[in-house]
């Protein structure tokens, strides 16, 4: 039985998603390249892994997991007792209820039109030497300036954003704030003081500067 | 006091959440929540998802649900909101961690073991991520649109229809080596998937997402037949609000 593997590629924000909470639990693994720019998501013996062809996978021991949000709630509650309770289990099932309501926030609000305008303003001209569509970016952004009034609005109520912990919620939104801001939109997140306030906090954690030491832009 | 979820009892959202309630053996009341009759007010309606969403950014429901005590039963009700559809898992995750497998004949919804509920996460999160976004705009544009009286994109339908077949093939795949998505028990990684598909196979003349599937099809018979799926669509057409197991 070996230990922790991560199947993906350094730039990937799903990939770093899932190094991001591992990092927190202060977990060693093995990062095992799987760049996309050659196919190698598409080759069968990837495919064997997860067969949506998609990064990161983990592998730890007997257990294979793929989409980066179950990764996370796997080693959150796997390694419930290392670093922080990032799932509050010791919390009552209001403080659980909340971790629950804004994980679904993050995927299904927040993740879509960042995903699109991160990928269109930072992943394309920067991995695949594409131009960036402006069109693109402006919709994105105009979704994503709606999804962060309300979180401004929440962060001005709590310090964390299911509450007064930091928890999963937080971790899953960073890798994909932390490329927001090297794009020409990096304004939706350093207009909003709360929202920036809450960001120095998350991406001052000892487990996220070394996650973001690795990132090569 | 009972479970009180708010909705449109025709909505995708809803029925996620009151079919999680009747699994586990629980009484709820329904409030029922017209979003159409909301419409004709705010125009962007239009542009939304027809599962239970109203935009959060206006009607304040963040708020409304920062401001709620989530409370044990059977002392007081704890509120159940389903309004904002991707809550809806959320819900039915909290749901089944906290009342299922209780005995009593309440299936256990999230796995057994860490590992078996990481398998339960990663397919609800293939359907929220890599199935709804497909399936989405087949009811949009097929069902809903057109009950709105307003045209719908049957080209981008048509498109949607194509990938989730292109979907279906991974889940034909998986379902050879397991009977239900996550391992061999129903789980709420099978239930997330019920009333949109419903929509897309009943009401939108899609069936076709099966063609050549036999697992696929063999596991949404199983699925749909469960008496308690039965009840929640009995439950939708009665018009009633109160639900007792």
């Amino acid at each position: 039985m070996g230990g922790i593997k991560i199947y993906g590629m350094p730039t990937s924000t799903n990939t770093i998603r899932a190094l991001a909470a591992l990092n927190e639990k202060g977990l060693d693994y093995e990062l095992v390249i799987v760049d996309l720019r050659t196919g190698a998501h598409k080759h069968p013996n990837f495919l064997a892994l997860n067969p949506f062809g998609q990064i990161p996978v983990l592998e730890d021991g007997d257990v294979v997991l793929f989409e980066s949000r179950a990764i996370n709630r796997y080693i959150a509650t796997k390694y419930a007792e290392a670093g922080p309770d990032l799932l509050l289990s010791g919390g009552t099932p209001a403080e659980r209820a909340a971790v629950e309501i804004w994980l679904e926030v993050e995927s299904q609000q927040f993740g879509p039109p960042i995903a699109s305008l991160v990928f269109e303003a930072l992943i394309k001209p920067i991995l695949v030497k594409a131009t960036a569509d402006e069109a693109i970016v402006e919709a994105q952004a105009a979704k994503l300036e709606k999804v962060l009034d309300v979180y401004e609005a929440r962060l001005a109520q709590n310090k964390y954003l299911a509450g007064e912990h930091f928890t999963l919620v937080d971790l899953n939104h960073i890798p994909y704030t932390n490329y927001l801001l090297k794009t020409s939109k990096a304004a939706l997140v350093t207009s909003r003081p709360h929202l920036l306030a809450w960001w120095k906090d998350v991406s001052a954690r000892p487990a996220w500067v070394k996650t973001a030491a690795g990132i090569p832009f | 006091m009972v479970v009180q979820v708010y909705g449109k009892p025709q909505a995708v959202c809803p029925q996620r959440v009151m079919h999680c309630l009747v699994e586990l053996g629980l009484p709820f009341e329904l409030v029922h929540v017209d979003i159409d009759a909301m419409e004709h007010k705010l125009p962007e309606f239009l542009e939304k998802q027809p599962f239970g969403q109203v935009p959060y950014i206006t009607d304040g429901d963040f708020e409304l649900f920062a401001g709620d005590q989530w409370i044990d039963p059977p002392h007081r009700s704890a509120r159940v909101y389903c309004r904002l559809h991707a809550e809806s898992r959320a819900i039915v995750r909290y749901l089944a961690g906290k009342y299922g497998g209780r005995g009593g004949g309440a299936p256990e919804l999230l796995g057994r073991t860490v590992e078996e509920r990481a398998k339960v996460e990663q397919w609800m999160d293939v359907e929220a991520i890599n199935y709804n976004p497909w399936a989405f705009p087949v009811v949009f544009n097929l069902l809903v649109l057109p009950l709105r009286g307003a045209p719908g994109d049957r080209e981008a339908a048509a498109a949607a229809v194509e990938e989730m077949k292109r979907v279906l093939e991974v889940y034909e795949k998986q379902l050879s080596k397991s009977k239900y998505l996550a391992g061999d028990e129903f789980t709420l990684a099978d239930l997330t998937h019920i009333p949109a598909t419903r929509y897309v196979v009943e009401f939108c003349g899609a069936a076709r997402i099966f063609e050549g599937k036999e697992r696929v099809k063999a596991w949404w018979e199983d699925i749909t037949g469960r008496p308690a799926w039965k009840k929640v669509i009995s439950f939708v057409e009665s018009g009633k609000s109160s639900y007792s197991p």
